[in-house]
């Protein structure tokens, strides 16, 4: 009994056994040629430019091109900006708000068009939801900027509330995706024995659907969040005077004579948004 | 849902009833989402609507009268001098270089895609991936960080230059910012992942059983790709080519950071006219027409990817 129990000895010979398995080196229909040195060419200048852009930003001197020493002069400049300062808080700030109202909706209309019958109107509410996805950013941006300029002339209110919107509807569909492919996973039976356990719908929400949803809800929370952070076309067109986001303050820097506080602050946008797809992605693929 | 089986209603009139309170639930529970998309997305398309029959502004903005020269303006104008129509050269040119922008953009998206996913869908599982994860990545991380990437490669004091002037090859540095062939460059590496994934799940899928039979059969490489692979992983190409296409017809960023003020793409043809242009109404129906060449090119690509959902 414990000789069988122990699992190491066939372990150890599994990795030997598959060996043989592996197809003949000389020819295989998966090679064909010059697809594998077009796709290292591929790699090499997708990453090629990054990595030029990181490297410049820990660049000593001002220029971009001449490498002279390792220094984080740029991000302690960039840091000490006050307009970069104002602009990080109004980004992660905007961020926040689009991808908390966002992700609450997104929630409540997943759980609406998933796992049901096809109710009248389903289509039209799916198409809706994903219209911010089909429609150009630049004609989103004007047709915004048309109608928050009237309502800004209408009320003489100029604050957040225009980006907070603009950025909520174009983050609902994209906290809406992982949200129902998550849900999409899950059938019913957990909810229908929990009511038969005399749960109310709403208990049977709290303690069973929800912990259930819970990995696609923070998927697509964090989703969202970058969708918001990285936006630059819709927020140009709808901030007001002294509305700058990172992303539209880099792009009006870029008609002055860049320096590498620039690279420093895409390094950090850089790194930011690679830990958040990361997590993204470890979250919603753990359960395949 | 209800499980009421002796009752003293007519049969199914419960179910109906459950149904419709059911139906009212569901909308109820998506109305904050519909809110805010209808709000502050598709409503004020519908407003633009208007605005593109309305006169332009003397500081922008617009008069309430009625004008179809917002929708004429688009491709003729009215000559200065003896107020005959003729052809908006400029409008023309900037569609032109649009369409042709974004197709040679598509092109080379697909010559270095499909070889790209290829090489991704043929790793072994365990590394495929990795390999997958780099092509997502650049997908995800900040389209304006990307740009600038790509401007300071390819600016008159950039790496490239820098280096081609080390070897000797050329003298002066070459003015490639600014021009088509920086929006062209640009466009392909910022939205090649969009070629790569479809193809990647196209390729995924090939059945490699059949590209054996075809080298059975005697099938050279090139042919069993020619008659066997293309034709199989062809759904996979034409929904990448689509993808890029789409993005790249709307494209804002990019031709701006790298084109300029000269080399104008339809995305920025529009902003003009809410900025210096001061013509709303012929921003508004630009922006009209855009949306109707990137809906048709949707509406193309869901038939294609819903044939081939139905296929298998």
């Amino acid at each position: 009994m414990v000789e069988t129990a122990r699992p190491t000895p066939t372990e150890t010979v599994a990795p030997a056994m598959t060996v043989p398995r592996r197809e003949p080196r000389g020819y295989s229909v998966r090679t064909l040629p010059g697809f594998a040195a077009m796709a290292i060419f591929t790699f090499v200048g997708l990453y090629a430019p990054i990595l030029i852009l990181v490297t410049y930003s820990f660049n000593a001197g001002s220029s971009l091109a001449i490498w002279e020493g390792f220094s984080l002069r740029w991000y302690y400049q960039a840091a000490a900006n006050e307009a970069v300062q104002d602009a990080a808080i109004r980004s992660l700030y905007l961020a926040f708000c689009a991808a908390s109202i966002a992700t609450v909706a997104a929630t409540m209309a997943a759980l609406a068009t998933t796992r049901t019958r096809r109710f009248p109107g389903k289509t039209m509410i799916y198409s809706l939801i994903n219209q911010p996805l089909m429609i150009p950013e630049i004609v989103t941006a004007v047709a915004l900027l048309i109608v928050f300029a009237a309502i800004k002339v209408w009320t003489g209110h100029t604050s957040m509330i225009y980006l907070i919107a603009a950025h909520t509807a174009f983050c609902v569909p994209f906290a809406y995706l992982p949200i129902r492919a998550r849900l999409e996973t899950m059938d019913t039976t957990l909810e229908t024995a929990a009511q038969d356990l005399y749960a109310s719908r709403w208990l049977t929400f709290r303690r069973v659907t929800l912990p259930l949803m819970w990995p696609g809800i923070v998927a697509g929370l964090m989703l969202a969040f970058v969708i918001s952070l990285d936006d630059v076309v819709i927020t140009e067109f709808v901030k007001s005077a002294g509305q700058e986001t990172i992303p539209t303050y880099m792009l009006g820097q870029l008609r002055r004579v860049v320096t590498p506080e620039v690279n420093a602050i895409s390094t950090v946008i850089l790194m930011a948004g690679v830990i958040l797809v990361a997590l993204f992605f470890r979250l919603t693929s753990r359960r395949r | 849902m209800s499980k009421q089986a002796e009752t003293p209603f007519p049969p199914g009139a419960l179910e109906r009833e459950a149904e419709i309170a059911d139906t009212r639930n569901r909308w109820l529970l998506s109305l904050p989402a519909i809110v805010i998309i209808v709000c502050a997305a598709a409503g004020p398309l519908l407003v633009m609507v208007v605005y593109s029959f309305l006169t332009p502004g003397d500081y922008g903005n617009v008069k309430w009268e009625f004008s179809l020269d917002g929708w004429t303006n688009t491709i003729v104008q009215r000559d200065i001098f003896d107020d005959t129509l003729i052809w908006a050269d400029a409008h023309l040119s900037i569609f032109w270089r649009s369409f042709s922008l974004s197709l040679i953009t598509t092109i080379l998206t697909l010559i270095i895609g499909v070889p790209t996913a290829w090489f991704v869908a043929t790793q072994p599982p365990g590394r495929r991936e990795f390999w997958l994860f780099l092509v997502t990545v650049p997908f995800w991380t900040n389209l304006l960080v990307r740009t600038i990437a790509v401007q300071e490669l390819i600016r008159s004091e950039g790496v490239i230059n820098l280096i081609l002037l080390k070897i000797g090859i050329i003298d002066a540095p070459i003015q490639m910012m600014f021009t088509d062939f920086a929006i062209g460059f640009g466009m392909t590496y910022v939205y090649l992942p969009l070629m790569v994934l479809p193809v990647y799940a196209a390729v995924d899928k090939l059945d490699f059983r059949l590209v054996e039979a075809a080298h059975d059969l005697y099938a050279g490489r090139w042919t069993a790709f020619r008659r066997v692979i293309l034709p199989l992983i062809k759904p996979g190409i034409i929904a990448g080519s689509i993808l890029v296409f789409v993005p790249c017809l709307g494209a804002y960023v990019t031709p701006r950071v790298l084109g300029g003020g000269k080399n104008l793409m339809f995305g920025n043809l529009i902003e003009l006219q809410f900025g210096a242009g001061r013509n709303w109404p012929l921003g508004a129906a630009l922006s009209l027409m855009l949306m109707t060449a990137v809906m048709v090119a949707l509406i193309f690509y869901v038939r294609i990817t819903s044939r081939e959902q139905a296929d298998g």
